[in-house]
């Protein structure tokens, strides 16, 4: 064996470190893993913002196309800032299904909310005691996960959705699933 | 105006050091003296741009020039004046220009010293170290520049300084430890120089070895120095973290200290030429690598700077040129030795070689360990977040350690080439017989308890410790007394033992500290008192003071020793005003054989609070012995036969003498 | 065999037995030293058996923080991720930046009652010095919920 082939494996190990370092810098600091990811939406169900007579039920959303599942509430200052933006991109995202959860609020103030700035929202589901943010593995609001037409979720967004998140990160994943 | 002229002799000194990459080593490659000869006037313009550039940021501190925008992030006007100028490094973009300004002075030092050495090797060491400081001092302007300023807007006040490096452990500890860090630079431009010039031999390990020498005690007083601030200063009485800033710290050390050992074996002997090469490389390497950990966040830790991965990409690009053209320039020119050894088994040679492997070992566990989060999460991805805690660097390292203190005892009487078996079993058996009757006997003695690990550690060190001063009997015994025994041995043989002393005393404190340290945090109303050994702590009450930018809560610990008034000890709480931060103040005693260790806690309601009372024997010992280590390596520094000339002519000689160990270069299939 | 050829034979064994000896090393105290990292939600969820050790990561539950009315130095509070509450007790010196509604990493393990018992307690370093788990558990939920 040419011994000079021996002299290359600090560099060959050099390579692997950069490469993991190059990882290290690539991942983002602020993505709070979910064991949620690429696995089916949990089962619920849950009452209609709108009705709380009416049951809204995991099934019931999915089978459709992709969904977009916004967690929010009024309580939350963020998702005040995001919420004209989700009203935007609903309205040019015709094919997508925005369904929201309005997580551990008051119903009356949510109700009044969406009247005043409109709603990006399908449907908004009422999560008052944060059972269905247990299921989802939340850790605080807002929070969006995009499920697709098989009712796998294949995405979690822990903070504000902004037009270059969107872009950025909601696109690519969209337009893989479809 | 100053800040902008700060800013104009950073580009100056990035210019000339542009040219100092090019011209000396054009000059090299052509033969061309007067390009060659450029290196030394181009080294000193570096360094003398670089002092400028430091003195305008320590002005703009001093004189509160908040329109920088480096000032008004670290600084604030109640900041008294000596944290005003250490402040000048306590943030990144300072931090780095002290950096570069250290990798000027180290370059310009080398320019200095080097009437010895051959111009065209001059011309390629400083060329190299050109190159690093070109590859900072660009991430410097590009992406931290100190000197950026808002001239409209200008801030009032400054946010201050983290109240943490608010200390004087702050003003001493960085600029030791970047001294060590970039001191490798030197060694790592001089074994760069040797593998484009072809001439790796014995003349090439001297010159490295002050270099390397004088780096190592830098970088050993740094780490101590370091480590005894977080022991007063973080308040946990703790004084080592395995946290990974402190790991990038140490990994450069212990590969620095398998450098030093495998360098003399090159000198001395010619072999282990291209191991003790990449032992080079890789201590600067690491170095790099902690510039790169501390700086962009992948692994962020107590002591990390503000995260921003754009300043990491950049740091990983001049990571990936420096190291992988070195790696690579490694590959194709270093020596492949023929294998046909010229040493045995029980030679010098081969203990110090155990060394190196037992230091590479420690190494490659310390980083494995460091970067094991970053493993885990790129096998099992992003959702398995991993630490790894103080047990798994102690399991490892505390039998290697053992391992390496007791190769230590065996090396000190080996001899080159080859040493008998019978001479080393005759030479160490009274070592050991007397090592381990005086290393049980000792600690059961003076606690009346039976502790292995206690035993072990006493057993090692008294083993260090006797076989060096065998040694030193034995060197002198040939002479007519022993004083003048003692005079006709060199410096650089004293250095040695010293070091070796030094990790015994290191080796002492750190087990028996461990082991004997009483520790109790206890919730003490004014008047109550806690008891340990013959100290009893008694707690008079914490009152608020007011300090010139914090208040503190203040408490009197009086101290009686066999119920004799001893000591008053005033651990202090600070809230700082300006970023509202808390910031604990420990109440040390320190003693040789004992530290006497308060830190105030929080308060528990009803004038009481909870009181760190430590009892902490030979903790001293620790930084103690990292002096001790430090100070061996300034000896071997300042020993002579590096600075005369005949003695370079001798190793050239050992080197021509070992012909079978000749470097035999690319053509070799 | 010749002697050189033994004697390089002997070096490449020790050097093999030792890398051995250090892999087995590393190996066991990786698995002595390894701690992973989990919110509340994921506790509840029954991601970690009861007595492992872990680290878990949350918000200290503002109102929860019962000191002075406890003996010695004992501390309990809860931890939220403002999903889930758990109940952390824990014996010794609280860090100085230990507050309620901030950011706190407690390492340690549930016991048979379902309380996280701590044997460290780190808390949210200001924004310049914290650590990377705090800064994905906290910066995500900190803003966002009122715990």
């Amino acid at each position: 064996m040419n011994k000079r082939v021996l002299l290359l494996i600090p560099g060959v190990f050099f390579i692997l470190m950069i490469g993991l370092l190059l990882f290290g810098l690539g991942r983002d600091p602020n993505m709070v893993p979910s064991a949620l990811v690429n696995r089916p939406l949990p089962e619920f169900s849950l009452p209609d913002l709108v009705n709380t007579d009416v049951v809204i039920a995991s099934q019931d959303l999915t089978g459709g196309g992709v969904l977009i599942i916004n967690f929010w509430a009024t309580w939350c200052p963020p998702c005040h800032i995001e919420h004209p933006y989700l009203v935007e991109i609903s309205e040019r995202e015709q094919d997508l299904t925005f369904i929201g959860v309005n997580y551990k609020d008051d119903l009356e103030d949510a109700r009044l909310f969406l009247e005043e700035k409109g709603t990006p929202f399908e449907k908004v589901i009422v999560d008052l005691d944060g059972s269905l943010g247990i299921d989802f593995g939340l850790a605080g609001a807002p929070e969006t996960f995009i499920v697709d037409s098989f009712g796998m979720i294949r995405y979690r967004h822990v903070g504000v959705i902004n037009h270059q998140i969107w872009q950025e990160t909601f696109e690519p994943v969209i337009s893989r699933i479809k | 105006m100053i800040p902008e002229l700060g800013n104009f002799s950073l580009i100056l000194a990035f210019c000339l050091a542009s040219l100092m990459v090019v011209i000396p080593m054009a000059g090299a490659v052509t033969n061309n003296q007067l390009w060659m000869s450029l290196c030394r006037p181009l080294s000193s313009g570096i360094w003398v741009f670089m002092i400028l550039s430091f003195a305008c940021l320590a002005y703009a501190f001093l004189q509160d020039d908040f329109s920088v925008n480096y000032v008004a992030r670290n600084s604030n006007s109640l900041l008294p004046d000596r944290y005003k100028f250490a402040a000048v490094w306590g943030g990144h973009e300072g931090s780095l220009l002290l950096w570069v300004l250290i990798l000027a002075s180290w370059s310009y030092a080398v320019s200095l010293f080097s009437k010895n050495l051959p111009l065209d090797i001059l011309a390629r060491v400083l060329s190299v170290m050109g190159i690093i400081t070109v590859g900072f001092l660009l991430f410097m302007l590009l992406t931290s520049n100190p000197f950026e300023r808002t001239l409209l807007n200008t801030p009032l006040d400054g946010v201050d300084l983290n109240p943490l490096l608010q200390d004087f452990g702050l003003i001493v500890h960085p600029p030791f430890l970047y001294m060590g860090y970039v001191g490798f630079s030197v060694a790592f431009a001089f074994a760069i120089a040797a593998l484009l010039s072809g001439r790796l031999d014995a003349a090439w390990a001297r010159w490295t070895r002050p270099w390397t020498n004088a780096a190592w005690a830098f970088l050993t007083v740094g780490i101590a120095l370091g480590s005894w601030w977080a022991y007063y200063e973080l308040g946990w009485g703790g004084w080592w973290f395995w946290d990974p800033v402190e790991n990038v710290s140490f990994m450069p050390w212990l590969v620095g200290t398998a450098l030093i050992h495998s360098l003399a074996v090159t000198e001395k002997r010619g072999v282990f030429k291209s191991w003790t090469v990449l032992l080079a490389i890789a201590a600067f390497s690491l170095s790099l690598l902690g510039a790169f950990i501390v700086r962009s966040g992948v692994l962020t830790s107590v002591h990390a700077f503000a995260v921003d991965p754009a300043r990491g990409m950049v740091l990983l690009t001049i990571m990936l040129i420096v190291i992988g053209a070195s790696l690579l320039l490694y590959a194709i020119r270093a020596p492949v030795v023929k294998g046909s050894a010229s040493y045995t088994l029980t030679s010098r040679e081969v203990f110090l070689l155990i060394n190196n492997i037992i230091l590479v070992v420690a190494t490659a566990a310390v980083l494995l360990g460091t970067l094991y989060p970053l493993i885990h999460e790129a096998i099992y991805g992003e959702a398995n977040r991993v630490s790894i805690g103080p047990p798994y660097f102690n399991t490892i390292f505390v039998p290697l350690m053992g391992l390496l203190a007791f190769v230590l005892g065996v090396g000190t009487f080996s001899r080159w080439k080859k040493t008998s078996v019978s001479y080393l079993k005759q030479q160490l058996s009274k070592i050991l017989i007397a090592s381990l009757a005086f290393g049980i006997i000792i600690p059961v003695v003076v606690t009346s308890e039976v502790n292995i690990s206690a035993i072990v550690a006493v057993v090692l060190a008294l083993w260090i410790v006797f076989a060096s001063a065998k040694d030193i009997f034995d060197k002198t015994s040939n002479k007519q007394n022993f004083i003048k025994g003692l005079k006709a041995l060199s410096l650089s043989y004293y250095g040695m033992q010293l070091a070796h002393l030094g990790m015994a005393v290191t080796i002492l404190g750190i087990c028996l500290t461990s082991h004997y340290s009483v520790e109790r945090d206890v919730r003490l109303a004014p008047g109550e008192s806690e008891i340990i050994g013959d100290y009893e702590f008694i707690f008079e009450g914490a009152t608020l003071v007011q300090g010139p930018n914090y208040q503190a809560d203040r408490a009197v610990i009086r101290v009686l020793r066999k119920g004799e008034e001893y000591i008053t000890l005033e651990p202090e709480k600070r809230l700082y005003f300006a970023t509202g931060a808390v910031q604990t103040e420990a109440g040390i005693n320190v003693g040789l054989f004992r530290d006497l260790f308060t830190a105030l806690g929080d308060e528990r309601g009803g004038g009481s609070w909870v009181v760190r009372i430590h009892y902490k024997p030979f903790v001293l010992w620790i930084w103690l012995g990292a002096f001790l280590m430090a100070f061996g390596g300034i000896l071997a520094v300042m020993d002579k036969r590096y600075r005369s000339k005949k003695t370079v002519a001798q190793a050239e000689l050992v080197n021509s003498a070992n012909v079978n160990s000749t470097p035999k270069l690319a053509t070799e299939t | 065999m010749t002697a050189p050829r033994k004697q390089r034979m002997a070096i490449v064994g020790f050097i093999v037995a030792g890398s051995a000896v250090a892999i087995g090393l590393v190996l066991f105290a990786l698995s002595e030293g390894i701690n992973v990292f989990y919110t509340p939600t994921e506790v509840a969820q029954g991601a970690v058996p009861t007595g492992q050790n872990f680290r878990i990561g949350g918000m200290v539950k503002t109102g929860s923080l019962r000191t002075g009315e406890l003996e010695g130095t004992l501390v309990e509070f809860l931890t939220t991720d403002c999903a889930i509450d758990i109940p952390v007790s824990f014996t010794g010196v609280l860090p100085d930046l230990f507050r309620e509604g901030q950011g706190v990493v407690a390492d340690g393990y549930i016991d048979s009652n379902g309380v996280f018992q701590a044997s460290q307690i780190l808390a949210k370093h200001d924004e310049n010095y914290m650590s990377a788990e705090s800064v994905a558990a906290m910066e995500a939920s900190g803003a966002t919920c009122d715990p």
